[in-house]
């Protein structure tokens, strides 16, 4: 088995004000047969406060593995995981996840669902009921916050998960690959919404996706996995100005970003499917 | 065996150990149990002697035997009941009420029609076991994926040909759950019909045992069900594991 | 419309076979209808019939008690850590396959004659079916629930109460109606071999006695008294579906 050469180690970009850092991680399983299985890393990493950074990689590369690390749900094998500048042990004050599963309790209504995590911290009834009106007002579901998740689409109930992370005024969001079940003309719009809700909190994102055009479009910065175990393999600037939208998908400069993406991506993928990567790059 | 195969034993045993030991301690008094061991050698005693095996050969046989026509029986009336939707909804509370009414007061009823002996339990147990299939049946057909169907109409297969060849496939895991209750309920019909009113069979061995004080014998024979319903729960469940996961997507 | 329709015509087929078999099968082995509607306003009129139906009442609200607690306590437990489950489910559903008649000696040399042996069996019937029902609806409550109970930071108790519980209550109640049932017919059968009161004793009298009237007028109350709370079930179950 040779080594490609291209998958050394590259080290991410260095923000002036580090808002989490991942030194050496590593994510190692045990099977059930007993065999160890490497999931994750090892990675290094460093995202700045306020950045919007994606995460793009092939199937079963590891990328929800990051989110557990990150979010502190659970703790990493090897190597330390800092936000803020305090290592994370457990679940951090001030993280917001929203998972690719849809996580709307179908036992309450929309609004009940936005504030259930401020009513379980003890925060008093008007301030809840300030919040959780801003939030579902956020994301538009006014018409529809005495409804239930089962009333709702796929694309409404994420919504309902985004209000009640967004409620919670979260400094760092973690997102799952959120959009994963809905069609692409929501998933675009869903998008819009991401990059509003990135602005008016001034949060720093991390949003994982098997999109290349969505990552492209939504981030400051997006890391390149390999195939398992994950590593970053590449780091992409993409430069856009803050206030963007989805129009930036017609510009020429969104194509050599998803290209150069799928240029990295494509043998990672292909070892996936158990296809032999071409020695030479480039069209058939 | 898989390790919870393991564990379990592991716990199975350690329970056995802890009751032998209360027993023979005095802390659990002979009169209301006798260790484990003693249990067991009393069993092997019996089972050597012979004078037991047309007991049991009678009361498997019936609890086969029920658990056959249960399954037969509670399979077509499942499949009829889940046609008619109106009917379905008519039936629904009295099948969800029936294990309310201890139905072996009809007892009577099928000595009358049967005679006393083997047709009126095998009656009794099969009246036990076939809601369960009932039941099961329509929840099994229920949850055939429609797209199953649709694409076997897209085949245009005959009606026949799709219930054989798509609708049992699928429904299958289910109707075995249905299986694995009617056999555990003929079991129970069987033994409990021979216990309260019968002449032959396990439960009325057990039941003599105990008027006549014979506590070794009871508790022998006792321990006899007990092996014999966690062997074939056993056997099912391998099969039953078999099935699912060829089944399951 | 169409549905009362079809209810109606159901009845009335049972009424006829019953009629029919009665028929056949005669009078020692059978009541008709008629008498066994007869007997049983003869009996809803008597002060013997509701004392002993107020026996079984409070024995069996003490077995469905126990049954819950101990029911539901096992199974969330049990259903909570996965290797657990997997190890009892296949023990508890053997054991619940004995032929609970073959344990009722121990049950009778353990408790006695009296309301406690009613009261076992009773238990003896429900308890493990709520378990099996509450552990599989811990089972399949979505992972995703627990991690999002994580990331807002609950504690234990907060997570129990606000997420668990409600999750998993469709999937109980199932459980519970089931074993509403079985507690019943356990402290029924309970009181037919340990009893000389209440409703299970009036059958095994009756029995004694060839009064075949009584024992359908009895088995025909409990029915509809099964019907009605069913209905209460089905009821409630409308209520909590989403």
């Amino acid at each position: 088995m040779t080594v490609d050469p291209s998958m050394t180690q590259i080290s991410a970009p260095a923000p002036a004000d580090v808002h989490v850092s991942l030194r050496k991680v590593v994510r190692t399983f045990v099977l059930p047969s007993g065999l160890p299985l490497h999931a994750l890393g090892p990675i290094d990493l460093d995202i700045g406060r306020g950045e919007f950074f994606a995460v793009v990689g092939p199937s079963g590369c590891g990328k929800s593995t990051l989110i557990d690390v990150l979010s502190g749900l659970s703790p990493p094998t090897g190597g330390d995981v800092l936000f803020e500048g305090k290592p994370v042990h457990g679940v951090p004050d001030g993280v917001g996840v929203v998972f690719q599963e849809d996580a709307s309790f179908p036992w309450l209504n929309v609004r009940d669902n936005v504030a259930f995590g401020l009513r379980r911290a003890g925060v008093d009834g008007a301030e809840v009921k300030r919040r959780v009106d801003y939030a579902v007002g956020f994301v538009g579901l006014n018409d529809f916050s005495a409804a239930y998740p089962a009333q709702l689409s796929g694309g409404m109930r994420q919504r309902v998960c985004i209000a009640r992370t967004l409620v919670l005024q979260p400094r760092l969001i973690l997102l799952d690959e959120p959009f994963g079940a809905l069609d692409q003309q929501t998933r675009l719009l869903m998008g819009d919404e991401l990059l509003r809700l990135w602005r008016e909190t001034s949060a720093t994102v991390l949003l994982i996706t098997h999109a290349l055009d969505e990552a492209a479009m939504l981030s400051d910065c997006i890391g390149v996995m390999s195939s398992r175990p994950g590593r970053f393999i590449d780091f992409v600037r993409t430069g856009w100005a803050r206030d963007r939208d989805n129009r930036v998908v017609s510009t020429p400069h969104f194509g050599e970003i998803t290209a150069r993406l799928w240029d990295k991506l494509r043998t990672e993928s292909m070892k996936i499917m158990g296809v032999q990567s071409p020695s030479s790059p480039g069209p058939r | 065996m898989t390790s919870a195969g393991w564990i379990r034993t592991a716990v199975v045993v350690a329970f056995v150990g802890v009751v032998e030991l209360l027993c023979r301690t005095g802390l659990i008094p002979n009169t209301v149990l006798i260790p484990p061991s003693e249990m067991a050698r009393e069993l092997v005693s019996i089972l050597e002697g012979g004078e037991m095996t047309g007991d049991i050969a009678a009361t498997f046989r019936n609890a086969v035997l029920a658990t056959v026509i249960a399954v037969a029986i509670g399979f077509a009336v499942g499949i009829v009941i889940q046609a008619m939707p109106a009917l379905r909804r008519s039936v629904e509370p009295l099948l969800a009420s029936y294990y309310s009414v201890p139905t072996f007061i009809f007892y009577p009823v099928f000595i009358v029609l049967f005679g006393v002996g083997d047709r009126a339990i095998i009656a009794i147990a099969v009246l036990l076991a076939v809601v369960a299939m009932i039941t099961a049946t329509l929840n099994g057909i229920d949850r055939i994926p429609p797209v199953l169907k649709k694409t076997a109409r897209i085949y245009r297969m005959s009606r026949v040909r799709t219930a054989l060849l798509v609708e049992l496939p699928a429904a299958a895991p289910y109707l075995f759950t249905g299986v694995k209750l009617s056999v555990a309920y003929a079991f129970i019909g069987v033994i409990a019909s021979e216990f309260i009113l019968s002449g032959s069979g396990l439960g009325y061995e057990i039941a003599y045992a105990y008027n006549n004080f014979e506590n070794r014998k009871m508790y022998a024979l006792m321990l006899l069900v007990l092996l014999s319903v966690a062997l074939i729960n056993s056997v099912l469940d391998v099969i039953d594991n078999r099935l699912q996961s060829r089944l399951r997507r | 419309m169409r549905q009362h329709l079809a209810t109606l015509l159901v009845f009335a087929a049972l009424i006829a076979a019953w009629q029919l078999l009665y028929l056949i099968a005669g009078d020692v082995a059978l009541a008709s209808p008629v008498a066994t509607v007869r007997r049983m306003v003869e009996m809803l009129q008597t002060r013997s019939f509701w004392d002993n139906a107020r026996e079984t009442g409070y024995a069996f609200l003490c077995a469905l008690a126990l049954a819950l607690a101990g029911g539901i306590g096992l199974g969330v437990a049990l259903g909570l850590r996965r290797l657990a489950a997997v190890v009892a489910e296949p023990i508890l559903i053997t054991l619940y396959s004995i032929p609970k008649v073959t344990l009722y000696p121990l049950v009778l040399l353990t408790f006695g004659l009296g309301i406690s042996a009613k009261v076992a069996f009773g238990v003896m019937h429900g308890l493990i079916p709520i378990a099996i029902f509450a552990m599989n609806a811990i089972r399949q409550m979505k992972p995703v629930y627990l991690r999002s109970s994580r990331v807002l930071r609950l504690t234990s108790l907060q997570t129990a109460t606000s997420i668990v519980l409600p999750a998993i209550l469709p999937e109980l109640l199932s459980g519970v109606r089931i074993g509403f049932s079985l507690t019943l017919l356990g402290v029924l059968i309970g009181e037919m071999f340990a009893s000389r009161h209440g409703l299970g004793f009036l059958i095994t009298n009756a029995m004694g006695l060839g009064d075949m009237a009584t024992i359908m007028a009895v088995a025909l109350f409990l029915t509809a008294f099964a019907l009605v709370a069913n209905g209460m079930f089905s009821s409630l179950n409308r209520m909590t579906h989403r």
